[in-house]
């Protein structure tokens, strides 16, 4: 298993696509973190809307953009760890040096943790580089020594990691690179905040919209910004059902792959 | 020099047997491999060949445990070549010339499969000397020609210094020079006691390099022999040439030879090179070329693949 590992993070490395992606991801979420820090301080706020944040609660969901909108930089580089083996046939070459393919799929999964927990570090760090200036000159201070603070900011690098890890399952069950990376976007960018919005609204599909993926990583780190601007419901999974939640969606996805794709024959 | 792979084993050793037991494969509707049974060798080179489509590939799959056979199986030695602890230290394969991620460097590829193989990267850079791609271990991939990813492979595969080598159609893409470089290799290999198993569409491709032949068409065994046993089934064949070609043609009617044309001569078959001489000055033909071709193995390859099917 640990050469395993080392393969699978050789793979990642080895390409350019790890740090492309994340260059990509530290300067979207600067700019968004400047935007928003910006716009929910310096621009006014609609007098007949919902109340605005302040302080701390603000603060800590600008932070938690790094999930709300950075996470699909880790779910695709996960994803990629998968379907570019497909892409290129390189599964041929990697399952003849270990024919086990659920070492190899449990080794991709792992491998992307480290890779995953970079990206959290690089994408707060992004966000609260710019917001937190902006917050503390134009707002009520940038609050990073406010201990919920904190924690959004560090869960917000522990759930980046999640993603990575639930973006390998799915590229274990999606393994056409495109595709897969079309669904990636086209849910988290689409389907799933109108779902929240969409189910939020009613009583009876309310408790459903927490068990979304998206919501439940807004549950795990303790700060939604959909709930906070979207008018949705903010009621929220505790952490340790949101971390259970993201867990099977892992867990589950990974299943799937290992008894579809990784049962077919290769080639 | 060929042989001398940094690293290997000096001396003998015994490859493993490479076993094929009633091995059958079927894809929905197609019957992609049908009951083969054959054993590949320690100590020879093996061709295993067939038209395009006979399902070499996918019975080299099931070998190395990439296809799963729908009836029979496929051993490396005493069992399967997954359930090896480390395979790739018993088998070294090649099967797709073109499975590279395009972005990575040569160096970059064969360290990534060095780890489960259990060699360092100091042995990927020996390979990449070894198989003539110093200078461009750095270079990414899809820059590669066909016949550097070619040598790539065959590093890939000699990474874990396996007893037994497999190889798809390792000729395609090589240039002469790289045809007969891999020529002496197979055969150093094979001198040391290795298992060498190697495919192609293309006998004549192969057969200065093969001791022994496995053919297959339709996914059936045609025929299985050392090389010699097989050029037994074949016709000599002779080239010859005469300034006075009409004159030429009416000899080969009135023998009644088989003949075609090729070049500005005439290639006789089954009719050795002194009965041809003979026969020209009997009929007072004056000749310009006069040359056995040897043995016509490709029309019997052409002939045990044509009548099976």
């Amino acid at each position: 298993m640990r050469a395993a590992l080392v393969a699978e993070y050789r793979k990642l490395l080895s390409t350019r696509m790890w740090w492309v992606l994340l260059v990509a991801l530290a300067a979207y979420l600067a700019f968004i973190g400047g935007v928003m820090g910006l716009s929910l301080t310096v621009a006014p706020q609609p007098e007949d809307g919902p109340p605005p944040l302040e302080g701390a609660e603000l603060a800590a969901a600008v932070y938690g953009l790094t999930n709300a909108i950075g996470y699909v930089f880790p779910l695709v580089i996960g994803s990629l760890a998968m379907t570019t083996e497909f892409r290129y046939r390189t599964i041929t070459q990697s399952l003849l040096v270990e024919p086990r393919r659920g070492v190899l799929l449990g080794a991709k999964l792992l491998a992307t943790v480290p890779l995953g927990l970079l990206y959290g570090v690089v994408g707060t760090a992004a966000v609260v580089g710019v917001a937190g200036p902006v917050l503390a000159a134009a707002g009520d201070g940038a609050f990073l020594t406010d201990g919920d603070v904190v924690q959004v900011i560090l869960l917000s690098v522990v759930v980046s990691a999640l993603w990575a890890v639930i973006g390998v399952a799915f590229g274990s069950v999606l393994t056409n690179q495109v595709a897969a990376i079309v669904v990636i976007l086209a849910f988290t960018q689409f389907v799933e905040p109108i779902a929240r919005i969409a189910l939020g609204a009613f009583d009876v599909t309310d408790g459903v919209a927490r068990f979304l993926p998206g919501a439940a990583a807004d549950g795990l780190i303790g700060a939604s910004f959909y709930a906070a601007f979207g008018g949705g419901d903010s009621d929220l999974l505790p952490r340790w059902a949101s971390l259970l939640v993201l867990l099977a969606y892992a867990g589950g996805l990974a299943l799937v792959g290992r008894f579809t794709t990784l049962r077919r024959d290769i080639g | 020099m060929p042989g001398t792979m940094p690293g290997t084993m000096r001396g003998t050793l015994t490859g493993p047997t490479l076993a094929f037991e009633g091995v059958s494969k079927t894809f929905g509707p197609v019957q992609a491999v049908d009951d083969l049974s054959f054993t590949v060798r320690p100590g020879a080179v093996t061709g295993f060949l067939g038209p395009n489509g006979a399902g070499k590939t996918t019975t080299l799959r099931m070998l190395l445990g990439l296809t799963r056979p729908t009836a029979g199986r496929a051993l490396v030695g005493d069992r399967g070549y997954a359930e090896h602890p480390r395979p790739a230290r018993v088998v070294g394969a090649a099967l797709e010339a073109s499975s590279f991620h395009p972005g990575r460097t040569g160096l970059g590829h064969l360290e990534v499969y060095a780890a489960q193989v259990g060699v360092s990267r100091e042995r990927c850079r020996e390979l990449i000397e070894f198989v003539g791609l110093s200078g461009a271990e750095n270079r990414r991939l899809g820059g590669y020609s066909m016949g550097m990813r070619q040598r790539l492979g065959l590093a890939t595969a000699l990474l874990g210094d396996p007893p037994a080598i497999v190889l798809d159609e390792p000729a395609n893409g090589l240039d002469p020079e790289g045809i007969v470089w891999l020529r002496r290799l197979l055969r150093a290999f094979a001198d040391q006691g290795r298992t060498v198993l190697i495919s192609s569409h293309v006998l004549t491709e192969v057969q200065h390099t093969v001791d022994d032949v496995v053919i297959i068409t339709g996914g059936r065994l045609v025929h299985a022999s050392s090389l010699a046993a097989l050029s037994d089934l074949a016709e000599p064949e002779t080239y010859v040439e005469a300034p006075d070609s009409d004159a030429l043609a009416r000899l080969a009617a009135e023998r009644d030879w088989t003949v075609r044309p090729d070049g500005p001569g005439l290639v006789v078959t089954g009719v050795e090179a002194p009965e041809v001489g003979a026969a020209a000055y009997a009929g007072g033909l004056e000749l310009h070329q006069l040359a056995s071709r040897g043995v016509g193995l490709e029309d019997v390859f052409f002939r045990l693949t044509r009548d099976a099917s």
